[in-house]
């Protein structure tokens, strides 16, 4: 047999992949289903907002509205034409990236979301690298002397800190920091419209403290817990047998096992977010979508709101299609193909 | 064990170990503060009594807040309805989320697949965002606010009742009594319903706690419950203007929540390790409560 007959062309091994591959048909099952999960989210939000009994209209501009602003109102978000159409429109313009214009002030809602969602991206951002890495540092260590003082304070810790709201949090960090023992931080992060947060790390301090402060128990007793189970298994065990250094077992034997549940806490902590900043960024003034959904709710600005609703459960619905597959590709046992 | 008095022992098991001690006595001190409250306090928590912003005097011990209302009235009057919305919401939710659970459980298939496609969609809202969408257009009422908490749990109840009940109904009791010819409401609700026990009286922990967090968030963010009633996450929002002139009426609702929801966790915790008979934190009931873990991936 030569050596060119026994291999494969690429397309026909990319057919022989896809074949046999197991983890290949469930990302592409997992996609369909964020796809068809996505559509559906759509139909639920255009329902809460425009097509509920009751005219859409009346309900944000009131009892006093005059009949000539109830009539521009209709027309503007096409309420005097079929359901169905209406919603064609809406999902038609989205898709094609006409969000529509807010009530509010008539700008385009991406002209008026583009910059918040810089903003708060880099609020997600940060929040998220520094309380995954603390957590799973702190998860590590705790896991490694479990048993010791230190693990039992950490994890008395974690399991207070972990039911507090955001807003508790946020006003704890604003009195302790801001205004009452140390006037040390700014209360409240005015970023200047056209300004970056990164420009203003002052500014950052407190919110990205807040949310590290929120989601970071999650992680960490996620964290402890897959690391203890890791370190438990045979495998470790073994390692330890061969005489192996503890801190060789603790990094190179047992994290490997706890990774797919990090990843879990990764994508977790990501989700989290995403409500988080709505009440932290509202607490610091911060300019972002958050705060902005808070307004457009104020305001009735229906436009808004659905663009941002939209938003926000499309990053959650990416975010869950991405860990899943990622968490799938790091567990060599469901990855073989069978 | 008699199991329609199950819930009780479970609850007695957590409530003897050193941390379900402690957080049931922190959790029912401010219950019953919350309750009584409202009978106790010395002034009405609705009209102004004295100058705004007023510091501690004699005849209001925590002063006033920002239109010289007393504090320590409203402090008192200010938790029966969060609580009251919270517990109800948090029945309501679980309930629901328990029948849908059982029944697509128990009945697999399609009924099993459509209902856990309207769970994926409705966990693809954050919880917070879903009920702003609820209140943002159909306005801010109380009953408003006890069905979009409800309704924010169900999902994930529906996930965590689903797993449970599809390890009970392949145990082979439930095979037979099927075999006997039991109908499958009866199998449902006197064979498999028992024995989710315990993954039911953790979810309610679970939900009672993340009902007080949303309530009282959504009250902060002024879309909950409204002015002038008194409440805690609303008296906070109303006062941090006023922070540095009368701290109280920011301090003592922030300690206030911050204690219950600690105390309803912890004690939540200690009735999931008595369930479990583990000997350390169910983290993994953490993951598969907030349903974006299927146990297939554990």
């Amino acid at each position: 047999m030569t050596a060119v007959a026994a291999k494969p062309r690429a397309a026909e091994r990319l057919r022989t992949f896809k074949r046999k591959h197991p983890v290949f048909r469930l990302v592409v099952v997992r996609l369909l289903i964020g796809v068809l999960t996505l559509w559906l989210v759509s139909v639920v939000i255009f329902a809460a907002t425009q097509a509920l009994p009751g005219n859409a209209a009346y309900a944000v501009l009131g009892r006093s509205a005059t009949p000539a602003r109830l009539h521009a109102y209709e027309v503007q978000l096409h309420l005097n034409r079929p359901v169905i159409d209406q919603y064609g429109s809406w999902i038609g313009g989205v898709l094609h990236g006409r969000f529509g214009t807010s009530l509010a002030n008539g700008e385009s809602v991406s002209a008026l979301i583009g910059p918040r969602l810089v903003n708060s991206a880099v609020l997600v951002a940060l929040s998220g690298v520094i309380s995954v890495l603390v957590a799973v540092i702190l998860g590590i260590l705790t896991a490694a002397k479990r048993d010791t003082w230190f693990d039992h304070t950490a994890s008395a810790l974690a399991l207070a800190v972990i039911a507090l709201p955001e807003f508790v949090v946020a006003i704890a960090l604003v009195i302790l920091f801001a205004v009452l023992v140390l006037h040390a931080l700014p209360a409240v992060s005015q970023i200047p419209p056209g300004g970056y947060p990164w420009q203003y790390p002052n500014e950052l301090i407190l919110p990205v403290a807040t949310l590290v402060i929120v989601i970071g128990p999650y992680a960490f007793r996620i964290t402890r817990g897959a690391m203890i189970d890791a370190l438990e298994s045979d495998h470790v065990e073994m390692a330890r047998l061969k005489g192996l250094s503890s801190r060789r077992v603790l990094f190179v034997h047992a994290f490997p096992s706890a990774i797919p549940p990090v990843i879990q806490v990764v994508g977790l902590s990501l989700l989290y977010l995403a409500g988080g900043i709505v009440v932290v960024e509202y607490v610091f003034n911060y300019p972002g979508v958050g705060a902005a959904l808070v307004d457009a709710v104020s305001n009735r600005d229906i436009p808004t709101i659905q663009f941002l609703v939209l938003a926000l459960a499309t990053f959650y619905v990416v975010v869950n299609i991405g860990t899943d597959v990622i968490a799938l590709l790091a567990s060599p046992r469901r990855r073989a193909p069978q | 064990m008699n199991v329609s008095w199950g819930w009780v022992s479970l609850l007695a098991r957590a409530a003897r170990t050193r941390r379900g001690a402690i957080g049931l006595t922190v959790t029912g001190a401010v219950v019953l503060l919350a309750i009584i409250g409202p009978f106790i306090a010395p002034h009405s928590p609705t009209v102004s009594q004295t100058a705004p912003f007023a510091p501690p005097s004699g005849a209001y011990p925590l002063g006033s807040d920002g239109i010289g209302r007393d504090v320590l009235s409203r402090v008192l009057a200010g938790g029966w309805l969060l609580l009251g919305v919270a517990a109800a919401s948090t029945l309501l939710g679980v309930g629901a989320g328990l029948l849908i659970g059982i029944f697509a459980a128990y009945r697999g298939g399609i009924v099993d697949s459509m209902l856990m496609r309207i769970v994926d969609v409705l966990l693809a809202f954050p919880p917070l965002v879903f009920a702003l969408l609820i209140v943002s257009v159909l306005g801010r009422h109380v009953w408003l606010l006890l069905i979009a908490v409800s309704i924010s749990h169900t999902p994930q109840v529906a996930r965590v009742v689903r797993a449970a009940a599809l390890d009970v109904s392949a145990r082979d009791f439930v095979r037979a009594v099927e075999l006997l010819g039991t109908p499958s409401r009866r199998v449902m609700t006197g064979e498999i319903l028992p024995n989710l026990l315990s993954v039911v009286m953790v979810e309610l922990g679970l939900r009672f706690t993340f009902a007080i967090l949303l309530i009282a968030s959504l009250s902060f963010l002024s879309f909950g419950i409204q002015p002038p009633a008194a409440d805690w996450g609303l008296m906070i929002n109303e006062n941090r203007i006023g922070l540095t002139v009368n701290p109280w009426g920011v301090l003592v609702p922030v300690v206030l929540i911050a204690v219950l929801t600690i105390g309803l966790n912890t004690f939540t915790d200690a009735i999931a390790r008595a369930s479990l008979g583990l000997e350390r934190p169910p983290e993994q009931m953490d993951l598969v409560a907030t349903g974006i873990v299927s146990e297939a991936t554990l």
